[in-house]
């Protein structure tokens, strides 16, 4: 292991010189654990998982985490990560799938007890039937828990997304966790190109002094809420206590938005801003999104590209702004309910443009050419169809 | 330059996968873009293995097994005659103008396969590929680059040693170095690595053949691969 010295946020978010590597995005991921000066790392090593919390174990035995252990199962682990977090650590897990559905209580615990932590999720399908392939459905559960939600594209988008997830979650003003999210198989498994900040620099360490709320101190909130929980007191304070803190914390989320635009580039990232006709899409959907506009542009479409970056918060105004001439919206996803068009359509005036669709399910490949189809229908093209399925 | 999406169907034990490998690595090699995405089922010697390789020389974003391909090579017979296979036909989702190479001693086509491939335009090659490894390399293992060599013999994508250097680099590691003291290795791998150096020029012997086969049969790419 190098000697890391610490650098300021800024410089290594933005300014530090960067070298391209050839890697999936599970090493990505652990690229970013390794440069953020975590200090511990907690897992549960479930089928299915992504070799992240392997990789994380790797760079435990290599000195650059204090500590790192395999919790009784994922339950027990979201719920240490919150005990580590409160202790004032910097804490880091990753799960896939079922895990993630079996610690979601735990983690939806997370956001009002003002716990920063980044949490990696690796979509895998849940529901029966048994399978581990690569829906990502599970997102749809984490929405409405408070975390601030990453989607990552590609081995790039998980490294800066990881790293920027630190930093995020610790600021004063947000201070809730943040999750990175990508596609197993596609993403974790699949190697791409990678700029990567030097090895031999990293975050400053987490300061637990610099909170909104005292690092366990039993008087004031979350820890006072723990002793004295609102379902000891009187119906009224209890309504009380939890709508303000409810409102705090989706007003943290949304406080995230101004470091979402300083160290990711902003919410959401469009392709030929003028087009007549988007793929709006997030996460890996959103480089088949990126294919179908090379693909429309060989044939003379005026097709663009909405990638959406945060899930949560979600851009509403953004991407209001971005379809309000569009004639239609596209929404490739891979889950079976359409959780993205669904946050799209409540976001935008014009809902009637969304094409709800093209979605695969199960962890299917979605191919750009259902994508192309949905464009022909928008544009009222009809394509003789010589391809024998 | 024309996107290749390829689709690679063989069978377990005829190097599948190791062929993609080689494809991605000399794109690599020649500066240009590779992404290679191998099916992974219960895969065991003589059932069916699909690998996905997509080819350009711009970047690549997308992901997943190509489920339109506009070339699509087939390296056992078996895999058309016998359905061994996840795609059914073989020619499922094949674009108009694409390439389909096929390893086979006798033409293995029913006249319907051939109406529906002439109807898309696609240029078909039926070689004896096996036949050709078995002749040059003294082994039926080297099929896979004798499909290598008609691939990038008709394509022209990448140079001659651009695939030498795939090769190398999958059969002797990156950390080969040619001029590296072989005399102080000891016997065990002086021997270990002997073979694998003999084996590395009969893969190349079989690829140079290849390339003649295709320049003396006039195989060049007469049409543009379909919109991709």
């Amino acid at each position: 292991m190098p000697e890391q010295k610490v650098v300021d946020i800024d410089y290594l978010l933005l300014e530090a010189p960067r070298e391209r590597k050839f890697i999936t995005g599970a090493q990505a991921m652990a690229e970013a654990v390794k440069r953020a000066n975590v200090d511990m790392a907690i897992a549960y090593p479930i089928t299915p998982q992504s070799e992240v919390m392997h990789l994380v174990g790797d760079l435990y035995a290599q000195g650059y985490l204090k500590d790192y252990y395999r919790a009784e199962e994922e339950y027990g682990t979201m719920s240490a990560i919150a005990g580590a977090s409160r202790a004032g650590v910097r804490v880091f897990t990753a799960t896939s799938g079922p895990g993630l559905l079996r610690g979601i209580e735990a983690i939806a615990s997370w956001p009002g007890h003002r716990v920063p932590a980044v949490l990696g999720v690796l979509t895998r399908v849940v529901n029966a039937p048994l399978s581990i392939q690569p829906d990502n459905i599970e997102l749809a559960y984490l929405l409405h828990s408070g975390i601030i939600l990453l989607h990552a594209e590609n081995q790039q988008d998980v490294f800066d997304m990881t790293l920027a997830a630190f930093a995020i979650s610790e600021m004063v003003d947000v201070y809730i966790p943040v999750a990175v999210a990508t596609e197993g198989f596609f993403v974790t498994h699949a190697k791409g190109y990678v700029n990567m900040t030097p090895e031999d620099m990293k975050l400053p360490p987490r300061d637990p002094y610099k909170a909104p709320v005292p690092v366990t101190d039993c008087e004031v909130p979350p820890a006072r809420i723990q002793r004295d929980a609102p379902v000891q007191k009187s119906n009224f304070m209890s309504y009380l206590i939890h709508a303000v803190w409810q409102q705090e914390v989706w007003a943290s989320n949304m406080r995230a938005m101004k470091y979402i635009y300083k160290y990711l580039g902003g919410p959401i990232e469009v392709v030929n801003p003028d087009a007549d006709v988007f793929v709006v899409a997030s996460g890996c959907a959103a480089a088949q999104g990126r294919e179908a506009v090379r693909y429309a542009q060989q044939e003379g479409l005026n097709v663009g590209l909405v990638k959406i970056k945060s899930i949560r918060p979600f851009p509403a105004k953004e991407v209001r702004e971005a379809l309000k001439n569009a004639k239609a919206a596209i929404i490739p996803e891979h889950n079976i309910e359409g959780w993205l068009s669904k946050e799209v359509k409540a976001a935008i005036p014009n809902s009637g443009i969304v094409t709800d669709g093209p979605r695969v399910y199960g962890g299917m490949t979605l191919p750009v050419e259902l994508i192309m189809e949905e464009i022909y229908k928008s544009l009222g093209i009809k394509k003789e169809k010589k391809v024998v399925i | 330059m024309k996107r290749y999406n390829i689709r690679i169907a063989g069978v377990g034990g005829q190097g599948v996968v190791t062929s993609a490998h080689i494809l991605g690595n000399a794109m690599s090699a020649a500066g240009k873009y590779a992404t290679l995405v191998p099916f992974f089922g219960s895969e065991k010697r003589m059932a069916p293995v699909e690998a996905y390789v997509r080819a350009s020389d711009q970047p690549i974003y997308e992901v997943g097994e190509v489920v339109y391909p506009n070339v699509i090579m087939i390296y056992h017979p078996q895999v058309i005659t016998h359905g061994k296979s996840y795609t059914m036909p073989f020619y499922s989702g094949l674009k108009e103008n694409g390439i389909v190479i096929i390893n086979t001693e006798v033409d293995i086509l029913t006249d319907e396969d051939k109406k529906v491939l002439e109807d898309l335009n696609t240029q078909i090659i039926m070689y004896n590929a096996t036949g050709l490894a078995l002749e040059i390399a003294g082994t039926e293992l080297a099929t896979n680059m004798a499909m290598i060599g008609f691939f990038f013999g008709i394509t022209k994508l990448v140079n001659f040693e651009h695939i030498e250097k795939a090769v190398k680099e999958r059969f002797l590691g990156n950390t080969f170095v040619a001029s590296g003291g072989t005399a102080s290795l000891d016997s065990a791998i002086e021997k270990k690595f002997k073979r694998k150096v003999e084996l590395l020029e009969k893969n190349m012997q079989v690829i140079r053949k290849a390339f003649e086969i295709v320049e003396e049969m006039g195989w060049t790419e007469e049409k543009q691969p379909a919109g991709a």
